[in-house]
């Protein structure tokens, strides 16, 4: 018996033997030390006296996306284009693009979160989280000035997450990311110290739709994995091209798949979302959400869709034309009524979604002969970068509008703020008319790259619809500018908090990138042209 | 040397406005001198390129200057150029010229608004960018000019935000502006698929092997941009509610250079209008129906700016029309835009200097009789009245009269119209006069008309000088024809009458209007309008019911289909935008309530979206 048994056994084993995986540390190193610092942080966390705890936390963040920041910079500088991973993740031009803009977001994100000079020496996130809102607990932890600065390492893990999702070339690799940086998101989102109810009430939707998504998605990618036989996104293109047969499957993964990171990009009809979290997430975090969330997800829809189902493009791209124009019409449309800031912001994040989505659709690609101008890919990472800067900038500015009850959001309390704060008012103002596509601002110079990419690739009633959507659009931007310039200052107008140099810097930055990027775009798109396309 | 003039020339008064925007109250005291020396050194600087440019041969005169690449990408590459050529350094004189005296003018009518830094920041804002619009070689950097230009229309039109009525103009303008704008981007995008490129020199080279189609196609987006920026119908309404804005805006921006822009751009495209006769035919109708429509506007406002406006209206209409012809009337069209722009800049400021004298009043019913207090005033209006009604030899007679001409020479009905509207122009502008200057007086007692100070007077004269003198452009010789047709080419048209009988047959249709104005405004006006009025009279009261029109075209479908009618801005915008404002605030109202707030509605939606997902993904493949 044993004998016989015995050559099996010997033959078997060798398949089962571990084999030490390949693994690139220098051109992963990005990605190592943004975890890294994120475990370090939370050791910190439980050692550390309470007194250092903010300073070590927000020095560790810093400089941790710092230094993730300049090997990336040097990744970049060399080229560097591989699948590393043993082909789990993809360190091309537009991973690398994207990490740097992810890194730079973030890093002014961390800036906008340890601002403490605001709300009286506290900074906008709950003292303890765990203590029932309104509850005598909650009056203690604030006199004593207690605070989580366990948002840091959570923002460490969202970032590394995002970054991991960008660059994702295995669909497993892909789901882990996504979770990786949601689980960090939906915490961040109740943890706001005003208005508590409402964030937890937006944390616990966004978990629970995350989560539902997630379940789409998941679904989606056993089905891919049933039709290919294989998770990895260039295994699956390879199939596309070889196999016959099994095409519901095949459709019905992609459309599951497409569900799923649709949701993270805020597309219509799975945008539903995206204004109750806005408004309740407490406003560094939503910023922080509205341009690095976009961003990764972007990518990553691109990334799959192009690198694993290109083949399949003609099946697929009627359903994102739809989807691109509801997203457009639907997020420029109801933004007009929209009666809080956050809330409009939200809405509008969702017309750039779609705006984007034209890009995408589009499908100009240097390879495929269809253009000789700029490529989706190059217009989408253009356009991430033009509008993720403003983004975080203006949700900086709605931080310093307030009342005895933190921030005052509500549109009607913005009125004649022209006339108590003109640099704030004006500010906003030129970040509205940025978002709005005024020539001369970053806006306009995105969005003339996307359009200009989707009408190369043939997609000119997308344009044609995303202008008339624009235009629509100015119409509440400019709503928004009469009612801080044009009306009456009310006699109980909320304060003009005075901003410490964290969130300073921030709307600065966000102020030069819409200025710079406007009159001279040259630079950064020329960066984001050289970032090619995405590896197979 | 030419080079530094020419970018020198844009960066001037975009400095001085920075300096003034930005250095806010600091620079209170001498911000309006330096604004009005910034738009001085332009316009040094337009005359010495005009004086170069003179002692060239005409091939040789247009010259463009690279400032620096903007960006580029693969094949794509757009530069910022600007472009001097024959045609861009008239209006360049004609922006900085009128620009500044209006500047000097506007020392004196704005000296008691506290905020008087901050307008001429406004107006040098315009200036750059109006310089801009007409310099630039590429219709994206057209673009750029032609959005900052309407944003310091915008500006400009709000400035005295305190007044409600004035907020909503803005409002009203930016939004029907951004209309217009539609066309002019649509345009951009167009020419990239088709050119590679907006530069005007590819563009005009792949014009000629485009198809005919495309052609139309182009030219109907390019007059959908003219239409609104140079508030021709359908896109008109604006103009007349813009004139909240203080009277040297109106003068410069809502009469002599802004509004004129939509001509400038159909001239400059002439190469595509070239391959294409509806549009060019869509572009005479557009320039024939304004000009009639802004004539009988005129004839029924008894304001005194809204009776200029809808008289601008008119004219930049004769323009419209003069350009959809051709070669025959690209010149005459250019040459009635800058005596247009003397004349017309000449009135608004007269108008102004009315208003100062008569304590910002502007309704005509309550002056009467004023020649006698305002002598200046007077004589310097009654230039800028015989040069728009084109009595020889003011500046109107020429250009007009050659509109005219060719009008006829193209279609007999054209002509027609065009003649009819010189005679309502003769009419309405004799009633502007009659009732403005004389008759007896019909102010209140504390009313006390004055003369206006010397920097306002000063400009005023200037100006009535060129109204008078401005035809030597064109009687000196032909000058304006040999100048221009190097860029715009000129054909001679062939009217159906020599021109001598022409003259005679527009000048009797002038005389006509004016002697039934002067039967009707002899006697007294009452000082209140009266409310029992023709048909007509009201027609032309409302505006032709331009408004009226938006609201039943825009704003009741919007109602019915919305049946909740939400109003946006209860601050009371009214036609277009409120229209437009009902349909698209009712659609979101609607749209809205599926944001319930409630987790399980949202989760239904994404399964309802899951499915439509799958199931177009199917379709596709299976149809």
């Amino acid at each position: 018996m044993s004998a016989v048994l015995m050559p099996l056994v010997a033959q078997a084993l060798p398949l089962a033997d571990f084999v030490k995986p390949k693994i690139e540390y220098n051109e992963l190193a990005p990605l190592l030390v943004v975890f890294g610092a994120a475990c370090v942080g939370v050791v910190a966390e439980a050692f550390l006296p309470r007194a250092y705890r903010h300073l070590v936390q927000v020095a560790l963040a810093i400089v941790a996306l710092l230094a993730a920041g300049v090997l990336t910079g040097i990744l970049m500088h060399d080229k560097k284009s591989l699948v590393a991973a043993q082909g789990a993740i993809s360190v091309d031009g537009p991973a690398l693009f994207t990490w740097i803009i992810l890194l730079a977001l973030t890093l002014i994100s961390v800036l906008l979160f340890a601002e403490r000079s605001i709300d009286g020496g506290l900074s906008a996130f709950a003292g303890q989280a765990a203590a029932v809102p309104g509850s005598e607990a909650e009056r203690e932890g604030t006199a004593a000035k207690v605070e989580h600065s366990e948002i840091f390492p959570l923002t460490l893990f969202a970032v590394g997450g995002m970054m991991l999702f960008a660059s994702a070339n295995d669909l497993l690799v892909l789901f882990v990311a996504l979770e990786v940086f949601s689980l960090p998101l939906y915490l961040l989102c109740g943890l706001a110290r005003r208005r508590r109810l409402i964030s937890q009430e937006a944390a616990m939707k966004y978990f629970l739709l995350g989560a539902f998504a997630s379940a789409f998605l998941l679904y989606g990618i056993a089905l891919l994995y049933g039709y290919a036989g294989t998770m990895s996104l260039p295994g699956i293109a390879d199939a596309l091209a070889t196999k016959t047969g099994g095409d519901a499957i095949l459709l019905a993964g992609t459309g599951l798949i497409g569900v799923g990171l649709l949701f993270k990009v805020g597309a219509v009809p799975f945008h539903s979302w995206t204004p109750d979290v806005y408004q309740g997430a407490p406003t560094p975090i939503t910023g922080f959400m509205a341009a690095c969330t976009k961003i990764a997800a972007f990518i990553g829809l691109m990334r799959v869709f192009y690198v694993a189902l290109g083949g399949t493009r003609w099946d697929w791209a009627p359903m994102m034309w739809v989807v691109a124009i509801l997203t457009m019409v639907v997020g420029s449309i109801v933004a007009i009524t929209q009666t809080d800031v956050k809330r409009m912001l939200a809405y509008s994040s969702i017309a750039h979604a779609g705006f984007l989505l034209t890009a995408f659709v589009g499908l100009a690609q240097s390879g495929s002969g269809v253009t000789s101008g700029i490529t989706s890919t190059q217009a989408v990472l253009f356009y991430l970068v033009c509008y993720g800067f403003p983004t975080i900038g203006a949700f900086a500015l709605v931080t310093l509008v307030r009342d005895a009850g933190g921030e005052a959001t509500h549109l009607s309390r913005w009125a004649g703020l022209g006339k108590k704060s003109p640099l704030l008012a004006g500010i906003f103002a030129f970040f509205l008319l940025g978002f709005a596509g005024i020539p001369l601002t970053a806006g306009f110079t995105g969005k003339w790259a996307v359009f200009t990419a989707a009408w190369t690739g043939g997609a000119w009633p997308l344009v044609v619809v995303a202008v008339l959507c624009s235009l629509v659009a100015a119409f509440f931007y400019v709503r928004v500018i009469v009612l801080m310039f044009f009306s009456d200052l009310p006699a109980d107008s909320p304060d003009v908090a005075l901003p410490g140099w964290q969130t300073t810097t921030a709307v600065a930055l966000g102020l030069a990138a819409t200025v710079v990027l406007g009159l001279v775009p040259g630079p950064v798109l020329d960066l984001a042209s050289r970032a090619g396309e995405f590896i197979r | 040397m030419s080079h530094e003039l020419t970018w020198l020339l844009v960066a001037i008064p975009a400095v001085s406005a920075a300096i003034l925007l930005i250095g806010g109250k600091a620079t209170n005291g001498w911000g309006h001198l330096l604004g009005t020396a910034a738009s001085l050194a332009s316009f040094v600087c337009g005359v010495l390129l005009f004086f170069q440019m003179q002692g060239k041969s005409g091939e040789e005169r247009s010259e463009t200057v690279r400032l620096f690449e903007w960006f580029s990408v693969g094949s794509i590459k757009v530069d910022v150029t600007l472009l001097v050529d024959q045609l861009s350094i008239l209006f360049v004189l004609l922006i900085t010229g009128v620009g500044s005296l209006i500047h000097i003018y506007s020392i004196g009518y704005m000296s008691h608004d506290p905020r008087r830094r901050r307008f001429f920041g406004y107006l040098n804002l315009f200036i750059a960018s109006m310089l801009l619009l007409v310099l630039a070689a590429d219709y994206l950097l057209v673009f750029v000019g032609w959005e900052g230009v309407g944003l310091a229309s915008y500006l400009l039109i709000g400035f005295w935000q305190h007044k409600h009525s004035a907020a909503t103009a803005a409002k009203k303008a930016f939004v029907v502006n951004r209309v217009g704008d539609i066309g002019l981007s649509l345009a951009v995008m167009s020419m990239w698929a088709l050119f590679g490129s907006s530069a005007f020199a590819s563009v005009n080279a792949g014009a000629q092997g485009m198809s005919k189609t495309w052609a139309t196609l182009l030219g109907l987006m390019l007059l959908l941009a003219a239409c609104g920026k140079s508030a021709q119908v359908p896109l008109q309404s604006w103009l007349l509610d813009a004139m909240e804005g203080p009277t040297p805006v109106s003068a410069l921006i809502h009469a002599a250079t802004m509004v004129t822009a939509g001509v400038y751009l159909v001239v400059r495209s002439h190469a595509i209008y070239a391959v294409t006769e509806s549009a060019s035919t869509a572009v005479v109708i557009v320039g024939t129906v304004t000009a009639l429509a802004g004539a009988i506007i005129g004839c029924a406002k008894d304001d005194i700016k809204k009776a200029l406006a809808g008289s601008t209206m008119s004219q930049i209409g004769y323009m419209m029309l003069a350009a959809g012809l051709g070669p025959v009337g690209y010149v005459f069209a250019i040459f009635h835009l800058l005596t247009h722009g003397f004349f017309k800049a000449n009135m608004f400021l007269g108008a102004g200097s009315v208003m100062h004298g008569m304590n910002d009043d502007v309704n005509m019913r309550h002056y009467g009789g004023l020649a006698k207090y305002m002598k200046v005033t007077f004589v310097t209006f009654a230039f800028g009245y015989l040069a728009i009604l084109g009595i020889p030899p003011f500046a109107g007679f020429f250009s007009k009269d050659k509109i005219i001409e060719a009008a006829f020479a193209d279609n007999i009905v054209i002509g027609l119209c065009a003649l009819l509207g010189a005679g309502i122009t003769a009419f309405y502008m004799t009633r502007v006069m009659l009732m403005t200057f004389f008759g007896e007086k019909r102010w209140e007692k504390d009313v006390h008309p004055h003369e206006s100070p010397a920097v306002m007077t000063v400009p005023l004269m200037i100006l009535a000088a060129l109204s008078l003198g401005g035809g030597a452009l064109y009687f000196a010789g032909h000058w304006i024809v040999d100048w221009l047709e190097p860029v715009v080419g000129h054909e001679e048209d062939h009217a159906p009458v020599s021109a001598l009988v022409m003259t005679l047959i527009t000048l009797a249709v002038v005389a006509v209007g004016i002697v039934i104005a002067v039967l009707l405004y002899r006697r007294d006006i009452p000082r209140e309008a009266p409310v029992r009025v023709s048909p007509v009279t009201t027609f032309a009261r409302r505006d032709l019911f331009g408004d009226a029109l938006n609201e039943a075209v825009l704003m009741r479908p919007g109602q019915y289909l919305t049946r909740t009618l939400v109003w946006l801005d209860n601050r009371g915008v009214d036609g277009l935008v409120n229209g437009l404002a009902a349909l698209f605030g009712g659609l979101s109202g609607r749209l809205r309530r599926f944001q319930t707030g409630f987790v399980r509605s949202y989760a239904l939606s994404m399964v309802f979206g899951a499915a439509f997902v799958v199931v177009a993904l199917l379709a596709v493949r299976l149809s």
